[in-house]
């Protein structure tokens, strides 16, 4: 009800200031842009409160943004890297120099498709220990000739195969998450869709966790919870309520650090808003971590990582 | 230590003379079967142990010094599932196996050599990797960096506990922050994968050990079978994810009986010299 008292307030106000500005004076002009920002965003929060499986859904939506479309609409000159010197080049994952900005930067991703022929080709954004592999090598390489790591994070999880078993699956990811406690550069890490659960935290260790407003975070999928806790996968509405895997429950967790909010009813109507808005705060975020010395990023990182997590102490 | 009793005084409780192997099916006194340390003397089958019993197994007498026991899980979510609430499912757990969490950690004396562990129950939740569990885990791997002690972890764990939801993902970031920093300082850390260590367990602590053990036949994996053979549609061969598998893929160093632990771990210790 606040809600609805303050659109009509904010209309009022936007009204006024457009009645005023016969003038077409600037200043009037971004205080309007200013309120009508405003608004929209009530308007979202008012008519777009969706549930956890809503939520779900969007950051599965086929016409959702995926890593190949922001790195079009926010990166320039990427100088993709492949293989990871030991086995292939895993098509799930791909990663190489780019430009955002005025910065230079190491990116890496979860490579989703759009259709059947690119999904058939990226497994799906489900990446197997050569993706992993991989990653660790430009992370690395990022670490020496320094500059910043940016991730992508969008995967239904990591490969489930007998070659990904074979080849250390486990110990692809475990050695990823690992090592990048203690990269010397900064991390930023962004959620753009799925974050499946370890395939995601394989490239989701970083000094800023950012997750688009559509978006999850998740231990497991809800239909998977659901068929194993509810022992029937249909409840995965249900499940995907109380894992908490949405970003505003897990900033409020603080596993998150930011929520980068999607305009009206999500990126995969905005794809240009939605990728302005993730290029702002990635400059942003960009900016701060590059003050900081490596020991001081370290040390934060692991500060950090220590203090996730909820228990109690007793006597 | 509570703990210590409360699993004495469910043995007392139980009178079956007889243990029937999972494995071979023959049937063994109890007596000859707990002397063997819960090993099957035919078929070599080693039984899941509890973490009390681990550490009674690989202590010398009287050195074993709990820690962190006072970090405990809570219920922080609300998660309420079909068969009721977390809260609920973790008293009841406390109340049937006397531990607090799935892991016991502490310091005590290995063959005469101070060692900081870190010993997983499958009996409390399926192992699970839960947000206490993960603290209880980094404080340990934290000490042992500041006493300069080598680090020992057996893990047994269905993976990451689903109750805690992304929390409980964490917990794998959380655990290599405290791996990471030994390895960053030269600190020893063995890595004791037990049956079964799967999941967010695998895919963290459990496989950066600068040794990785097993025990035979130890169930070690990443994903579930039935998660495979459903992306597969197709049966998988009977030794895969086994010990021995990971061992031929080059992911383990040692198969090492129960009986021989104690000693290969004092052994691999020695060639440390601080
Ligand atoms: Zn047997």
């Amino acid at each position: 009800m606040d809600k609805e008292k303050s659109i009509i307030e904010i209309k009022g106000k936007i009204k006024e200031l457009k009645d005023l500005n016969t003038g077409n004076t600037e200043v009037l002009d971004t205080e309007i842009v200013e309120y009508e920002k405003k608004l929209r965003d009530l308007m979202q929060s008012l008519y777009y409160n969706l549930s956890p499986w809503e939520i779900v859904k969007l950051s599965r939506h086929p016409q959702r943004p995926i890593m190949q479309d922001y790195l079009t609409m926010i990166f320039k000159n990427f100088i993709e890297l492949h293989g990871d010197r030991y086995y292939g080049d895993d098509k799930a994952l791909i990663g190489g120099f780019a430009e955002i900005g005025d910065y230079k930067i190491m990116l890496i991703g979860h490579n989703k498709g759009k259709n059947t022929d690119e999904n058939l080709e990226r497994n799906f954004g489900m990446v197997k220990p050569e993706g992993y592999r991989k990653a660790l090598r430009l992370m690395k390489l990022a670490e020496k000739f320094n500059v910043p790591v940016i991730t992508f994070i969008d995967t239904p999880g990591a490969f489930p195969g007998v070659e990904a078993e074979e080849r250390g699956q486990a110990e692809a990811i475990a050695k990823n998450i690992t090592e990048m406690i203690s990269i010397e550069v900064p991390i930023i890490s962004v959620v753009i869709g799925e974050g499946g659960s370890g395939g995601a935290l394989g490239i989701g260790v970083g000094d800023r966790i950012l997750m688009l407003s559509n978006s999850i975070y998740s231990v497991i999928s809800p239909e998977g919870c659901a068929s194993i806790l509810w022992r029937d996968s249909k409840y995965a509405p249900n499940a995907a309520e109380a894992l908490n895997l949405t970003a505003d429950s897990l900033y409020k967790l603080n596993v998150i650090d930011e929520i980068i909010r999607e305009p009206g009813e999500g990126a995969h109507a905005h794809y240009q808003l939605a990728a302005n808005a993730l290029k702002k705060s990635i400059i942003k975020n960009i900016r701060t971590l590059k003050q900081l010395t490596s020991e001081e990023l370290i040390q934060s990182r692991f500060e950090k990582y220590s203090g996730i997590g909820k228990f109690s102490v007793t006597d | 230590m509570a703990w210590f009793r409360s699993s004495k005084s469910r043995n007392n409780t139980k009178k079956e003379l007889w243990v029937k192997c999972k494995k071979c099916n023959s049937h063994v006194f109890v007596d000859e079967w707990n002397k063997n340390l819960k090993v099957c003397p035919k078929c070599n089958y080693h039984e899941k142990i509890t973490a009390c019993e681990r550490i009674q197994q690989l202590f010398d007498r009287n050195t074993f010094k709990e820690l962190f026991s006072n970090i405990v899980p809570v219920d922080s979510l609300n998660f309420q599932d079909i068969k009721g609430s977390y809260r609920d499912n973790i008293k009841a757990t406390k109340e049937k196996t006397g531990i607090s969490e799935a892991v016991v950690t502490g310091t005590g004396k290995l063959n005469n050599k101070q060692v900081v562990i870190a010993v997983m129950d499958f009996r409390f939740m399926g192992g699970s990797l839960g947000s206490a569990t993960g603290e209880r885990i980094l404080k340990a791997a934290n000490y042992a960096f500041e006493n300069n002690l080598p680090y020992i972890i057996f893990s047994a764990s269905g993976g990451a506990r689903m109750q805690e939801g992304t929390l409980s993902l964490m917990q794998m970031a959380k655990t290599c922050a405290g791996i990471s920093r030994l390895i960053k300082n030269n600190i020893p850390y063995i890595s004791v994968l037990t049956d079964p260590t799967s999941g967010g367990v695998s895919a963290s602590f459990a496989m950066m050990g600068d040794i990785n053990i097993s025990e035979p036949g130890a169930l070690i994996a990443f994903a579930g079978r039935r998660v495979i053979e459903q992306t597969i549609r197709e049966k998988l061969p009977d030794n895969f994810q086994t010990a021995e598998y990971l061992c031929d893929h080059g992911f383990i160093d040692s198969i090492v009986n129960r009986k021989d632990m104690k000693d290969y771990l004092s052994n691999v210790l020695s060639y440390y010299n601080q």
